[in-house]
């Protein structure tokens, strides 16, 4: 593999930013750090590159093709490196900017100017920037300066190619494009990517493994499905996408959601039954309908419609829960002609549940 | 042509900001403009323009006469040579002081940040006192250094140590917030990319900071050359050793030779205007970047 | 807030940077700044309360304090006024004078001082005219209170135009809007908002004007007991090679220009955690 990260823990001060980390990046991967701001995954980035120091504790160590770099300073590691807001050298044409990695190398070994010119023309193409560059930073848009960050890291055809949140500061449909292009790109090259961002979705649709990363520590690694469908923390299925959580009750193993208890009343209340364990439905995963179907089903009404996307945006409430979110494809919406205020019954198709760990 | 573009459009956008702003009554707009006018000119300008006239006062020939004097001659030298050394010394210092205290966390930094405005808040008298208590005949150092033939109090060097003290955080309290608020991205991009500190610097650094660095040059050295009071308890007095241009101009006041005292004035007061102007026309060139 | 704390840098040239920074920080600054702290320390107290309480002396820091305060408190009107009128109008010279509003940062002090003269001195324009009427303006208590509203001016505009900059125009128009008159508006918006901007620049004004000495000599005339200004009496008496009593008076001068910087800073610390920029 190209880089691999073992027991890896940073604090500052008295805050901890990463807590005894290890992963394995394979080469030719694209792999995204995923998690909310304060989560570790820009500082376990940065000492990826170098830019900051793991705290030093034995048994950590970080490998670049198994060779350690932790004392490796950052301009050896040969790490491509781009920031969310670009920090291209404004002074600089587009080309100086791509060609300064080239230029900077000891005279033995900078190419020649022929060499360097044509490498950048290189770039310009595949950045799709022919023709810009004599433009200088300010006169691009912010997705061509990204695009231009992006040329000036692979100049000097960095061993892992590290993106701190790339499109963060671009709009929505910008984003979109250029992460699709990044792919393509990352394909193209065949380069080992490592992509910092906190939009799951962005995650979720470029990467080939997910790290999901939550209070300094992994919460998960996986594909974009396994993470999606398969969440082994409440944070992860949280974190991925919207989610209805009840409160259940789980016994022998079977879990139980409030439409059962209501029905069952006083009797089942176990002394041994965990009351206050969690169950997770996502929209799509409910099944509403105008008849009761089975004994897990609950009465709900019907509060309000979105028809403004694929699927039918629906919110219903009910006695216990304030609201469920349910999205149902467009052809059972309309098969079920439901309008504001109507009773309906509604049931899960698939649950994920999680009980509090007692022996904490 | 975008640039020139964009520019425009920053002009349009203040001028429509001065229109949303301007809704103050006309009376009130007239009293206070009125009130500015007359004070910067009772103030402010009466004085500049008074210089240049008293300075003509006994015509031009007295004038050419009075700047051509030997000791005017010598006091143009020795200020140029204190500004010479003060300049550049805090520049350096500036620089490091900036790069020290931005691109790094350390204890005690916002302490090292306070020290470095220090100078700003001793009167210039004090200032020479200080120096006169480390440097002078009965101060800590004076003596080892007089014994070695070294005299700093009334000599040229305490003159330039004490406009070094008075300039000090000129150039250093410009780059400071610039550089804090540009970050360190670009710097971390030039290393990430191979660049070594020394090519940091002057490619990615250097060229960032390079107005603000002028600014900072600029008001230090207006300092340096005019700088009276510190350097008066330092100098000897004597016509042609130690004299700067401040000390001559007060020296010939003191003699009521008014006209040749603003003649060497006229000087001083022509570059502070000149430092006036290359002001704002940095100013101007911060703002647009 | 940790993206700060984050940037735990290994840029080059840390040690290079501190260490140059605090040795030439050291040997400019600090070295002879300890050297006036133990001199004054070591005066003994008697000795110390005799030279404050000489009458030369006590009578040269009051008025050097109660024209620095009066001459702050003047420009921090004036300056606010100056400041308002070049941020918010545009009228002939408008550009002229914001420039100008730095002459006393950009021009040497003794020149200012003879400059000053030649204009309120006995024989200036205003100086011989108003001279009739009785009033004096050089030589005298006002002749140093011109002498320092010419150097502090500065200090307060150029504290209070980044302020009145950044006023929103729109919070006035909403205030408008909710029905406030002009006046209210200013009373309860925009004086508000502004006022940290004016203590500052007062502060910073006052602070300046203590240790002022090349504008102030002239002007003052220096009429022991009467017009003479603390820094001159510092410089007298190192003249005289009393250094003992010049620096217990530099001392007092000094903590008293540290106190009221020190007060800036606590009230911009206050005005920032109101408003919730801290």
């Amino acid at each position: 593999m190209s880089v691999e990260i073992k027991n890896i823990s940073k604090s500052f001060g008295s805050f901890t930013a990463l807590k005894d980390v290890n992963l394995r990046i394979e080469t030719g991967e694209l792999i995204s750090l995923l998690g909310p701001s304060g989560s570790g995954k820009t500082t376990l980035l940065r000492i990826i590159a170098g830019m900051d120091i793991p705290d030093s504790n034995p048994g950590s160590q970080i490998l670049f093709f198994d060779e350690d770099v932790v004392s490796m300073p950052v301009g050896k590691r040969h790490v491509g490196f781009v920031f969310q807001h670009y920090a291209l050298f404004k002074h600089m044409t587009v080309f100086d900017n791509i060609a300064f990695g080239l230029r900077v190398r000891p005279r033995d070994k900078r190419p020649s100017k022929k060499e360097i010119q044509d490498r950048v023309r290189e770039l310009l193409r595949l950045i799709q920037l022919e023709g810009f560059g004599d433009r200088f930073p300010t006169q691009l848009s912010g997705g061509q300066r990204q695009r231009v960050a992006l040329a000036r890291a692979l100049a000097i055809e960095p061993r892992v190619l590290l993106l701190d949140e790339p499109f963060g500061a671009l709009d929505a449909k910008v984003r979109q494009s250029l992460r699709q292009w990044l792919r393509r790109l990352h394909d193209e090259l065949n380069t080992t990517t490592v992509l910092v961002t906190h939009d799951q979705e962005e995650a979720l649709e470029v990467s080939d493994r997910v790290v999901v990363m939550n209070q300094a520590k992994i919460e998960q690694v996986g594909s974009p499905e396994q993470v999606f469908h398969n969440p082994t923390s409440e944070f992860v299925i949280d974190f991925l996408g919207n989610v209805n959580v009840f409160r259940g009750r789980v016994q022998d193993g079977k879990a139980t959601w409030g439409a059962a208890r209501e029905e069952r009343g006083e009797e089942s209340r176990g002394a041994d039954a965990s009351d206050s364990a969690k169950i997770y439905v996502r929209p799509h995963e409910l099944a509403v309908d105008r008849n009761k179907l089975s004994d897990e089903s609950i009465a709900a009404r019907v509060q309000r419609i979105n028809l403004a996307g694929a699927q039918a945006k629906v919110i219903l409430s009910t006695a216990q829960y304030e609201e469920i979110r349910v999205d149902l494809p467009m052809e059972r919406f309309q098969h079920l002609r439901l309008v504001p205020g109507d009773a309906v019954f509604v049931q899960p198709t698939n649950t994920r549940i999680f009980v509090p760990d007692y022996s904490i | 042509m975008d640039r020139e573009q964009e520019n425009r459009e920053g002009l349009n956008m203040d001028s429509s900001k001065t229109k949303l702003y301007s809704q103050d009554p006309w009376w009130v707009r007239w009293l206070l403009i009125g009130v500015t006018i007359s004070f910067l000119t009772f103030l402010l300008l009466l004085p500049l323009i008074v210089i240049f006239q008293e300075a003509l006062a006994k015509g031009i020939a007295f004038y050419i006469r009075s700047l051509s004097d030997r000791n005017a001659w010598s006091a143009v030298k020795m200020t140029l040579l204190t500004a010479g050394v003060a300049v550049p010394l805090n520049l350096v210092f500036g620089v490091a002081a900036a790069w020290a205290t931005t691109k790094y966390q350390f204890r005690g930094k916002s302490i090292l940040i306070t020290i470095i405005d220090l100078p700003f808040a001793i009167s210039p008298i004090v200032a020479g006192l200080m120096l006169v208590l480390v440097f002078g005949s009965q101060g800590w150092w004076g003596e080892w250094l007089s014994d070695r033939g070294i005299q700093v109090i009334f000599g040229v060097p305490g003159v330039i140590l004490a406009t070094v003290f008075v300039t000090f955080p000129f150039v250093a309290r410009e780059l400071i917030p610039l550089m804090q608020e540009q970050g360190s991205d670009e710097e971390w991009a030039a290393i990430s990319l191979g660049a070594n500190g020394w090519q940091t610097f002057w490619k990615v650094t250097l060229p960032n900071i390079k107005w603000a660095l002028l600014y900072g040059v600029l008001l230090c050295n207006a300092r340096a050359m005019g700088e009276f009071g510190a350097v008066s308890i330092v100098s000897s007095n004597i016509r042609g050793r130690t004299n700067t241009l401040p000390l001559q101009i007060d020296a010939l006041y003191s003699e009521y030779q008014s006209a040749a005292a603003f003649a060497l004035a006229s000087v001083l007061a022509g570059l502070g205007v000149l430092t006036l102007i290359g002001k704002t026309i940095l100013e101007r060139r911060m703002k647009s970047t | 807030m940790f993206s700060n704390l984050k940037r735990q840098n290994r840029l080059p040239g840390f040690g290079l940077t501190i260490g140059y920074t605090l040795l030439y920080s050291s040997l400019i600054l600090l070295i002879p700044l300890t050297a006036l702290m133990l001199k004054s320390a070591a005066t003994p107290w008697t000795e110390l309360a005799a030279t404050l309480t000489h009458p030369r002396v006590s009578s040269a820091l009051r008025l050097t304090f109660g024209a620095s305060f009066l001459a702050a408190l003047i420009n921090t009107l004036f300056g606010s006024i100056i400041a308002w009128s070049l941020v918010r109008y545009r009228f002939f010279g408008s550009r002229f004078f914001d420039a100008i509003v730095d002459l006393p940062f950009a021009m040497p002090t003794a020149v200012s001082g003879i400059a000053l003269m030649a204009i309120y001195g006995p024989n200036g324009p205003v100086g011989s005219f108003l001279l009739p009427w009785g009033i004096q303006t050089s030589i005298s208590f006002l002749g140093v209170l011109i002498a320092l509203l010419f150097i502090g001016l500065p200090f307060v505009v150029r504290t209070m135009q980044p302020a009145i900059e950044e006023l929103d125009a729109e919070m006035e128009q909403a205030a408008a809007s909710l029905g406030a008159s002009r006046w209210q508006t200013f009373t309860k918006v925009t004086f508000p908002s502004i006022l940290p901007a004016m203590i500052t620049g007062f502060t910073l004004a006052f602070a300046r004007s203590l240790g002022e000495y090349g504008s102030v000599v002239y002007m003052s005339g220096n009429l022991p007991n009467k017009t003479e200004i603390i820094s001159l009496v510092i410089s007298n008496k190192i003249e005289e090679s009393d250094i003992a009593g010049a620096s217990a008076v530099a001392m007092v001068l000094l903590l008293a220009t540290f106190a009221s910087l020190m007060l800036v800073q606590g009230i911009q610390w206050i005005a920032n955690k109101k408003t919730g920029r801290a």
